[in-house]
């Protein structure tokens, strides 16, 4: 009998073109996702060297950082850099003939919403991108992470990447969610529980019940904050959900070439007995909404508990805290639930899903955000702003006193116009509460969407469960 | 690339844990398209105020810091975002080895392709080599890859451990691309077997 093997095992394998005595081995990449801010040094490197881009097919291009959300965005981009930037992947993707959706395309959105929305991203692929976020695709039962821009040239002119092998972690979330809690309270309880280098050197694999039970954009949610924890990358199994989703994608599999994929794809799990090299189980009933209180995602504690003091850490993290409860104004013991908070922002490649914006305006319905409140919505994708239009949840979202932007990354690191002041506390939905990423001396606490959107009723950081 | 052998110089203490990309090189400087130049905003929040004055307090504003070659860092170095624009900024200051008990998985590889060293060490090896470097400008720190060793200024030596191929490449500059072309006819291969195997791909 063969050796059981993970699904990261059976993945890597797959696609393996060529390996060394010691380990190390060029891996095949079936998909590569490019954005404007990681790419252009790397499509000059190809000038240079007189290359090309050797699989133009299996290369997608969207800019997403730099765009603007407001409504006059075809008028152009004001910022002469980031207008730069957006031209220059405009005249990447036509030079060097990939894929792509500009700014003016209903598709365009964040590249790791558009990538599963389009069907380029499929179980059992490997997909790269230069973007640490890429690990979103994992949901899907792929093999997926960020990468530097030396190694999208690398990828743009090869199709490969030189890797080692990075060791097997599972992460098991047992049983049910309690009522209020989301795929962004599993993967914030996760981040807690392992720390943000205790993914460092694994590709995990996220199973159990309430993993399980989550919808695919939930199960993206869970897999796009892999990196948060240290993780190369971060899958969930594919099963019928995952194929439901996939099929009649533009790019997915038609006809004959659906079943053989579905034959493959029912293959990719991991074999009873396959061997981990760390394990870490969490219980779906212990998991409570939670928000970060610090500077480092795992700076996490439920709504319901207080800032914690910095001497209650030991080593590094201690000097860490203080910094981090300095920067964010914030007193140890203070009530989480007391925090005062004057921005909302609900979007991102964590939140900005169909999904994400629908539980938002399950609470916003026929409630009013707080007077002085600046809360923005910014679907992932174009396509996602279509639906949610339609199914009328935009309108929820105006009528609460949200602005209703176009997509993109937006003030999840604030490339964009939109960014926090000097000063500024936001409840996000995004992925990273570090110094400065929404805004210069800006201060975000990340959750959930329904969070997000109570704290936008309530002014401050609020226990949804609390919100009739 | 430019190529790693030995080095020799200051290094600069900064043991707070968990420096993430966006410490190291701020979202603001990634609108280049460009590689170079990034060196004077490495680190552009913690160095300079909102007017862009230097922070005295900041290791990297003082004397005897302004010419570190080596960092010693607190744990998890380079957290976060992807942006091969942090190894860029750092490399562009100098700094052509950077110490830490651990370092986040991207950034770690984006080092290696940008004739940057980083070392992982014991938490007692980096603690002292932190406490060396915390005496300034007269303590040199003596990097040498071949060897696999570091010498401190009191004369201690550590040795650290570094992936063969990475090594090789660092020692000789070399270009992954150019490497991974030499294996061009195994991905011909591998594309037509996957062709058959996973058309849908």
């Amino acid at each position: 009998m063969s050796t059981p093997k993970t699904l990261y095992d059976k993945i890597w394998d797959a696609h393996i073109v060529h390996s060394d005595p010691d380990g190390t081995c060029l891996l095949y990449i079936d998909r590569h996702l490019v954005h404007e801010v990681t790419s252009p040094q790397a499509f000059e490197g190809l000038r240079l060297s007189g290359r090309k881009v050797r699989a133009p097919g299996k290369t997608i291009a969207v800019p997403d950082h730099n765009v603007p959300t407001t409504e006059n965005r075809d008028d152009g981009i004001d910022n002469e850099e980031s207008r730069i930037q957006v031209e220059a992947l405009d005249k990447n993707a036509k030079d060097f003939g990939v894929n792509y959706y500009p700014v003016s395309d209903i598709r365009q959105g964040i590249v790791h919403i558009v990538g599963p929305e389009q069907g380029w991203t499929l179980p059992g692929m490997t997909v790269v991108c230069g973007d640490s976020h890429t690990a979103t695709h994992g949901a899907f039962g792929a093999l997926a992470h960020g990468i530097g821009t030396s190694e999208v040239e690398h990828v743009l002119a090869t199709q490969t990447l030189i890797q080692k092998k990075s060791k097997n972690m599972k992460v098991e979330v047992t049983g049910k969610l309690r009522p209020g809690v989301t795929a962004k309270d599993i993967t914030l309880a996760v981040i807690g529980e392992t720390g943000t280098a205790g993914g460092t050197g694994y590709v995990i694999e996220y199973c159990g019940q309430a993993i399980r039970e989550l919808s695919m954009e939930g199960r993206m949610t869970v897999c796009n904050m892999a990196i948060e924890g240290g993780a190369r990358a971060g899958l969930i199994a594919p099963d019928e959900k995952t194929y439901e989703y996939c099929k009649g994608r533009p790019h997915s599999p038609k006809g004959i070439s659906w079943e053989m994929a579905l034959a493959y794809w029912n293959t990719l799990f991991s074999d009873e007995n396959a061997a981990f090299d760390k394990i870490v189980t969490i219980k779906g009933e212990d998991i409570a909404p939670l928000v970060t209180w610090g500077t480092s995602p795992e700076d996490v504690l439920p709504i319901t508990a207080a800032v914690p003091d910095p001497e209650s850490f030991s080593g590094g993290k201690v000097e860490a805290v203080r910094r981090s409860l300095e920067y964010m104004g914030l007193q140890a013991g203070q009530k989480l639930s007391e925090i005062e908070i004057d921005t909302v922002f609900i979007g991102s490649c964590t939140n900005g899903r169909i999904e994400d914006l629908r539980a938002a305006s399950e609470i916003l319905k026929g409630k009013k955000i707080k007077k002085g409140m600046r809360a923005m919505v910014v679907p992932g994708s174009g396509l996602v702003r279509m639906q949610a239009e339609e199914e009328g949840i935009a309108e929820i979202f105006r009528e609460a006193g949200f602005e209703w932007r176009l997509a993109g990354c937006s003030m999840c690191l604030a490339m964009n116009p939109d960014q926090l002041e000097e000063g500024e506390r936001c409840a996000s939905t995004s992925n990273r509460n570090f110094e400065g990423r929404q805004g210069y001396r800006g201060r975000t606490h990340l959750v959930s969407p329904a969070m997000a959107a109570a704290a936008a009723i309530t002014g401050k950081l609020t226990d949804v469960r609390e919100i009739q | 690339m430019e190529k790693f052998e030995k080095l020799a110089g200051v290094a600069a203490p900064m043991p707070l844990v968990n420096i993430d990309t966006d410490m190291i090189i701020p979202k603001v400087f990634l609108k280049t398209i460009k590689r170079s130049g990034l060196g004077v905003n490495l680190f552009d929040e913690m160095r300079y105020d909102r007017e862009g004055n230097e922070k005295p307090d900041f290791v990297l504003n003082k004397p005897q810091y302004r010419d570190a070659k080596v960092l010693v860092a607190g744990d998890n170095f380079g957290c976060g975002s992807s942006r091969e624009h942090a190894p860029w900024a750092i490399a562009d200051f100098g700094i052509k080895c950077v110490i830490s008990t651990s370092f986040a998985d991207i950034f770690y590889n984006n080092c290696f392709k940008n004739g940057i060293l980083p070392l992982v060490l014991p938490e007692d090896e980096v603690d002292t080599l932190m406490k060396d470097a915390e005496k300034g400008a007269n303590s040199i720190i003596e990097v040498d890859l071949e060897n696999q060793t570091i010498v401190s200024s009191d004369g201690e030596i550590f040795r650290f451990d570094v992936d063969p191929f990475k090594k090789h490449c660092l020692l000789n500059g070399l270009d992954d691309i150019g490497l991974t072309m030499e294996k061009e006819n195994h991905i011909t291969a591998y594309e037509a077997k996957a062709s058959q195997q996973f058309p849908w791909a």
